[in-house]
């Protein structure tokens, strides 16, 4: 029997249209061995939520890219917890916050709002890859 | 001349109408009460009698009936998330006749347990997580079950991964494992348990709920008259090989206990830049209030839209809307007897048939972003939809049928509720939509012929 794979959701959370990287996430995450479920745009935390419950996924992987990702991000984790998600995968990444801020301090902001992991504006796939591929203990 | 009969079983009148399938049309209809705690062929023989009166002696080449009486088909569903599987388990159930007595969603607890216990369904549906998704929940369900007993069937349709494990607990009652009401994550797949759904009605609930006397009688096709009014609209909608059908169309029943609304049509956004969110919609759809009927439901339809909106419609005061309101819920068997309850009956048809259809019919709404305005569709839009057919008692004994069906349209004080925007509004004068969908599973062609005879353009309205 085929290995299990693991399940990823993926979409862009708030009021966000950015589709395209969306898409290429897709393709990515799929390419390199993930069960994924693309919410893709609009997405709002409960959404998020839902589907990693019915599908028993092991990640949520948020995108924002229109700047408002730090007030769209705000309590995800903490509904997580409250609907029985209790210490799943949380990745953020592109351009997460308002105007240029060191991404240092950035990313102590979202680790304090509960994710595991952030990704600076331009971050290549493989690089989220390689982290999903660490954190989830997938082997190549 | 090839004279077919259709039976009604229903929970108070025994329906039968007469057609001729040679030269389709309709013969004649008549009805006497059930009478299902006795000899079902007791009420069916007295509405025959009644019919040959009308008709003159007929005989039958053959003859079907579909059935609601004990309550319909009643069943009970779960599933995870209740916007996911839960949802899908319910539009899945609601698509195949069923009455849904109430949907789960996550863990069935104790006070769940006890409920099931004291409801007991003709049927369990059983679903929650997608294939290879959730488990827990599902086999936590089996096991809540299998605790409760009974000998009600249940239908397995969940995860794949889970659905062994839940046999195995489930031992010893009778399961149906099909396919996953939801796959993968947002697909709809519910035709597989409702094959199963009506499978099941045939074998064995027939039997249950006191029909297998009429069996004998009649050549077959027992179905729950919701599937068989269901099969008349998707005929009607979209024709037979040799003759076209009308094309989307909506259908409401406004009856004494709940309102059905149908509506056969893809129901996708007028403007593809709209993003769709929630589960996909089946392109024939059938959603039940439970809460909203002309008699039994009769303070939900005052619930719902208000009893000062409803007096304002009727032109009566609040307080004698509100005496004839108690007067009809106490006697279910009445029928509006003056000029005030007429317009009191009228009034609450229109808010029944305005509710269901709120209820029923998608949503459009929008967010502003830094993009500029963006549109997002919920549920069907049925806003060029075109047909609108009428049914039940409220709507087809009154000469302001298009009146009391308009408030089912779009209308600018919820501009966001996607319904019908302008329609021909047809009356089922006779009532005859369940029976031509008993007829249309052997001659489809009869079936729709006789419909689009019977169904009137509305000619009554002043």
């Amino acid at each position: 029997m085929e290995k299990q794979k693991k399940t990823l959701i993926i979409g862009v959370i708030g009021a966000d249209v950015h589709a395209v990287g969306n898409q290429i996430l897709y393709h990515a995450f799929t390419e390199a061995g993930f069960n994924v479920v693309n919410l893709g745009v609009m997405v709002s935390q409960e959404e998020f939520i839902n589907a990693a419950i019915e599908t028993n996924a092991d990640a949520i992987v948020v995108s924002s890219l229109y700047g408002q990702g730090e007030l769209d991000c705000r309590g995800l984790r903490e509904k997580c917890d409250e609907a029985g998600l209790e210490g799943i995968l949380l990745y953020v990444g592109g351009n997460i916050v308002i105007g240029k801020q060191p991404f240092d301090e950035v990313e102590k902001r979202f680790k304090a709002m509960g994710f595991d992991r952030s990704f600076p504006p331009g971050t290549a796939p493989e690089v989220d890859i390689e982290c999903l591929k660490k954190d989830l203990h997938v082997e190549d | 001349m090839k004279p077919v009969l259709l039976i009604d079983f229903g929970s108070t009148y025994t329906k039968v109408t007469a057609v001729d399938v040679d030269a389709p049309r309709l013969l004649g209809t008549a009805n006497a009460y059930t009478t299902v705690q006795t000899d079902v062929n007791d009420g069916l023989k007295n509405a025959l009698a009644e019919l040959e009166r009308r008709t003159g002696r007929l005989e039958f080449a053959e003859r079907y009936a579909c059935s609601s009486a004990a309550g319909g088909l009643r069943m009970l569903a779960s599933g995870l998330v209740p916007e996911l599987t839960a949802e899908a388990a319910k539009t899945a159930s609601l698509g195949a006749g069923a009455k849904v007595l109430k949907t789960y969603a996550f863990q069935l607890n104790e006070d769940d347990a006890d409920e099931i216990r004291a409801i007991d369904p003709d049927i369990f549906l059983l679903c929650g997580g997608t294939d290879g998704g959730n488990t827990a929940c599902i086999v936590h369900n089996a096991q809540v079950l299998k605790e409760i007993g009974g000998d009600y069937p249940i239908i397995l349709a969940g995860n794949r991964n889970a659905a062994r494990t839940c046999s195995c607990i489930l031992e010893g009652r009778e399961v149906h494992v099909t396919e996953n009401v939801m796959p993968s994550f947002g697909t709809l797949n519910i035709e597989p348990t409702q094959q199963v759904i009506r499978e099941v009605f045939l074998n064995r609930i027939i039997e249950a709920k006191g029909l297998s006397k009429a069996s004998e009688l009649i050549s077959g096709i027992l179905m729950p008259t919701p599937s068989a009014v269901m099969a008349a609209i998707k005929l009607l909608a979209e024709g037979t090989e040799t003759q076209k059908g009308i094309g989307d169309l909506v259908a409401v029943d406004v009856g004494g206990a709940t309102t059905d609304v149908y509506s056969v049509a893809e129901g996708l956004p007028d403007d593809p830049r709209t993003a769709l969110r929630g589960l996909p919609e089946p392109y024939i759809k059938r959603t039940v209030e439970g809460d909203i009927g002309m008699r039994y439901n009769i303070r939900g339809i005052v619930d719902a839209a208000g009893l000062k909106r409803i007096a304002a419609i009727a032109d009566l005061s609040e307080e004698r809307l509100s005496e004839i309101v108690d007067f009809f819920a106490m006697h279910t068997d009445r029928l509006p007897y003056d000029e005030e309850t007429q317009r009191a009956d009228e009034s609450l048809a229109s808010m029944a048939v305005r509710v269901a259809m709120t209820r029923h019919a998608g949503r459009l709404s929008e967010i502003f972003g830094l993009g500029g305005l963006q549109l997002i569709q919920t549920g069907k839009n049925l806003k060029n939809v075109d047909k609108f057919i009428v049914t039940g008692g409220s709507l087809i004994h009154t000469a302001h049928t298009g009146r009391i069906a308009s408030y089912g349209f779009y209308d600018a004080e919820d501009p966001g509720s996607l319904k019908p925007e302008h329609c021909t509004v047809l009356v089922d004068r006779s009532y005859i939509i369940a029976a031509m969908g008993l007829l249309s599973q052997h001659y489809p062609d009869a079936a729709l012929t006789i419909l689009k005879e019977e169904l009137k353009e509305d000619d009554r309205t002043e």
